[in-house]
């Protein structure tokens, strides 16, 4: 349960930048490819946000489709896993999209 | 207390000096509790979210996120999530560097036998190479009390509720642990092919050791792990007559997730293979020398 720790830092990190004002939504990018689960982050964030700057912000979690570039033939391909091969037979792979852990934003509640 | 993630004293992670018995609970940021605060109730869990944490975005191009919900000001932050992670392991490497260490980060399922793999290791390299050894684990001395009966020198850091160490964790056991110019710190993860892939120490290498008792799928199923990792052990070698594990297949399941991972066979237990290991730390130890990377 990594996400519990991942959570952690994207409230601390969001709380950082927030420095005291109320946010009323997180947007993440999370990475299909990038070993961490949306839902599991989901599970965590109430519980970690109470009594922070993020308490009953919403989250908003946007899923990357992984995507792979090939050194042998520079294909670009789609990819739903890391073992997955390139159509030409190659596994030397540059990842392009797909690793993503990324907090993009944050919205602050309106002025009250 | 919490209750749901452990993160109360007790379960807080605790760095154990096995050379001075000292023993020290680490200070770790708690951003998220504030035990102290005035739950005000009375706004009734505001957020609007159906039920539905998830957006499902299978373009790339959804930069606009301001979909009108709430109207408040919306602030690009684009901060990874690990960058605190990162960072520390960054300053870990470059100590590292600066002191020509060889830093190595052991990892594998509990069981898998690194530390009876370090334990061998240890007496063999006997004053060959100056040891100094970092044992992660949920809970107990046991392996760090190995480690030192070895003969190196050992921290235990216990990380309590925590399935993997952290670069912060690592710093805290080198300034028990002391190691000293040209020497190796092995890293020895706590048993787990999940979490540890995530979290770079600021080690040189991930090792990750998988013994013949287990699947010979593990790299298909862990892929990242195995991904992360620049060289495999395949680890109790003399049981390979009694178990079904197909090297080969095993070799090649890694190679699918991580085409130039370096692979060696070894028996911790009854010696074989054991030279070509010490070969390779010797020459990981002397491309750390020299500066130039492997």
């Amino acid at each position: 349960m990594h996400e519990l720790g991942i959570t952690r830092n994207i409230v601390a990190i969001v709380g950082e930048a927030a420095n005291g004002r109320p946010v009323s939504r997180v947007t993440l990018e999370i990475g299909k490819l990038s070993g961490v689960m949306g839902e599991a982050i989901a599970f965590c964030f109430d519980v970690v946000a109470a009594g922070t700057a993020l308490e009953g912000a919403r989250l908003e979690i946007l899923e990357i489709n992984g995507r792979a570039r090939c050194e042998a033939c520079a294909a670009e391909f789609d990819t739903q896993t890391l073992f997955t091969p390139c159509p030409c037979g190659s596994r030397r792979l540059v990842r392009l999209r797909g690793e993503e852990m990324l907090i993009k934003s944050m919205q602050f509640k309106e002025a009250a | 207390m919490c209750g749901h993630c452990g993160c109360g004293d007790k379960a807080g992670t605790t760095v154990l000096n096995l050379q001075t018995g000292k023993e020290s609970a680490m200070e770790r940021d708690h951003h998220h509790h504030d035990h102290g605060h005035d739950h005000d109730h009375a706004h009734g869990h505001a957020h609007d979210h159906d039920g539905d944490h998830h957006h499902h975005h299978d373009d790339h191009d959804h930069h606009d996120h301001d979909h009108g919900h709430d109207g408040g000001e919306v602030i690009a932050l684009e901060a990874r999530i690990l960058v605190k992670n990162e960072a520390l392991a960054a300053r870990n490497r470059a100590w590292f560097k600066g002191r020509e260490i060889l830093a190595l980060n052991l990892v594998s399922s509990p069981g898998a036998g690194k530390t009876a793999l370090l334990e061998r290791t240890i007496g063999d390299l006997k004053g060959r190479m100056a040891l100094f050894v970092i044992e992660g684990d949920q809970a107990t001395a046991n392996d760090g009390e190995r480690i030192r009966a070895a003969g190196a020198p050992a921290v235990q850091v216990n990380t309590g509720a925590g399935c993997h160490l952290e670069a912060d964790m690592v710093a805290r056991g080198l300034k028990e642990l002391k190691p000293g110019p040209s020497s190796v710190v092995m890293i020895e993860n706590v048993g787990n092919l999940v979490c540890p892939a995530m979290f770079d120490l600021g080690e040189r290498a991930k090792v990750v050791i998988l013994s013949v008792t287990e699947g010979d799928d593990k790299p298909l199923k862990y892929p990242h792990m195995f991904r992360a990792a620049q060289i495999m052990i395949l680890n109790k070698t003399d049981l390979l007559p009694y178990v079904d594990f197909d090297v080969a297949r095993a070799i090649a399941n890694a190679r699918q997730v991580n085409p130039d991972i370096t692979v060696l066979q070894l028996s911790a237990r009854t010696g074989e293979g054991l030279e070509a290991w010490y070969d390779w730390l010797a020459a990981q130890a002397a491309a750390v020398r020299d500066g130039v990377f492997a």
